[in-house]
């Protein structure tokens, strides 16, 4: 029997040291940093995270919004200062020195989406874990038929990589909208999951991509579900209170998962029934 | 023209599997209407006579908050219903709308319908549930962006 350690990666234990190359204001509590290995670093798969440690303060989860393809290159966080470790980590400066642990949990099953269409369904900073489905679906888009991004903000000040989502229009069906606005915004005001309802998919050839706030992925998902998108082609990410990263602790159980080794990328057919138990 | 606009509704999801005389009835109290970009289609406190049916562009509805400005509440698309105070009394607008783009919809004089709800209660049951089926839509929508689901829970 492999031991929990054989199982994980390499650097699923000790922090590998990244610097800090770039850091990039993305909202007023939101930073984008680009870290790069000191030593060997690793590979990242779209969906899977990392522990990034700010060192003398702690370890948070984050999912990684540009993986590296191979070790060697650059790994890309989008972090929300909200916490003592996340506003320490967000307010280094470049050339400081970060831990991270990883590659951690699974991925997104982008392979297995090839061949039909794609929706990417993101609230809020959701759109971080999501970003690297979107790149890999425009890297191959001739791997895939209709290919959308929905994604729901609170503000339109709060909106992530607003350059890249008018990038991303230029080959996939790009909505947005925010919670609230004033005149000076002159695009949708409404929820995400609305926009589900008049988005251009073949229900029973789309894999969907959904990750946000738990409230708005219930009322996604019950969109999806309503375009008659079948649980099994509905993929969320999940966010529990993690804090080993590898399995050990348990402060990550979902019902019999624990999403820092299982998940955090889950079919909803898999947890859909563990979601609606509140004292789950 | 009549002939025209049946053949319009007939796709608009709002009036999806209603039957042909009813949609001929409420296309007589209708008609094509279109709104520049920056355009006001109705504001706060106005007669609220008429209802649309959006085909094109995008309308904001919001309001005049003081000191904030103009607020948008929400945003409707092509397919989406525009104004339902034209049901109860007293008739009055409770929000402004404005055409964010070039607006094209079919506009509805609701004391016509009224009208004919009245004297045929089997389509003024059909119209009411449609009407009661968005505002209950709306309101969920409405209630989930209450939770301020984005907030960092503080």
């Amino acid at each position: 029997m492999a031991t929990v350690a054989e199982e994980r990666a390499p650097g699923a234990f000790v922090p590998s040291p990244f610097r800090l190359a770039e850091r990039r204001q993305d909202t007023a509590d939101t930073w984008t940093l680009t870290l790069e290995p000191v030593g060997g670093g690793f590979a990242v798969a779209p969906g899977q995270f990392v522990m990034v440690y700010a060192f003398g303060v702690g370890e948070v989860p984050i999912s990684v919004s540009g993986p590296p393809d191979r070790p060697g290159e650059p790994v890309v966080l989008t972090i929300r200062a909200v916490g003592a470790v996340t506003r320490a980590i967000c307010a280094s400066e470049p050339g400081a020195v970060l831990g991270l642990r990883g590659p951690l949990g699974n991925s997104w099953p982008v392979e297995q989406a090839a061949g039909g269409d794609i929706v990417v369904v993101a609230g809020g900073i959701g759109l971080a874990p999501l970003r690297p489905v979107v790149l890999h679906t425009r890297a191959r888009r001739g791997e895939y038929g209709a290919a959308s991004v929905l994604y729901g903000a609170r503000t339109p000040q709060d909106i992530l990589y607003p350059g890249e989502l008018e990038d991303w229009g230029s080959d996939l069906a790009v909505e947005v909208t925010v919670d609230a606005a004033d005149t000076g915004w002159t695009g949708r005001v409404g929820v995400v999951p609305q926009l589900v309802a008049q988005t251009n998919f073949r229900p029973e050839a789309v894999t969907a991509f959904v990750c946000g706030p738990e409230v708005m992925i219930h009322f996604t998902v019950e969109a999806l579900r309503e375009r008659g998108v079948p649980d099994e082609r509905i993929f969320l990410s999940l966010e529990r209170d993690m804090r080993c990263g590898v399995g050990l602790c348990g402060h990550c159980q979902l019902g019999p998962t624990l999403i820092c080794r299982d998940g955090p990328v889950y079919s909803q057919a898999q947890v859909g029934e563990l979601l609606e138990v509140r004292e789950l | 023209m009549q002939k025209e606009l049946d053949e319009v509704l007939a796709q608009v999801p709002f009036f999806e599997g209603m039957p042909d005389d009813e949609i001929t009835l409420i296309a007589g109290c209708g008609r094509n209407v279109r709104f520049d970009t920056g355009e006001t289609i109705f504001r706060q406190g106005d007669a609220a006579d008429t209802f649309y049916v959006v085909r094109h562009g995008t309308v904001a509805v919001g309001n005049f908050v003081p000191p904030r400005g103009d607020l948008v509440i929400e945003t409707l698309e092509a397919g989406d219903l525009l104004g339902w105070s034209w049901l109860f009394p007293p008739y009055r607008s409770h929000f402004d709308a404005r055409a964010l783009s070039l607006v094209r919809a079919t506009q509805f004089d609701g004391a016509c319908l009224r009208d004919k709800c009245a004297a045929d209660p089997a389509l003024g049951y059909d119209l009411m549930s449609r009407f009661a089926q968005v505002l209950i839509e709306r309101l969920q929508w409405t209630r989930l962006r209450l939770l301020d689901v984005y907030g960092d829970g503080r």
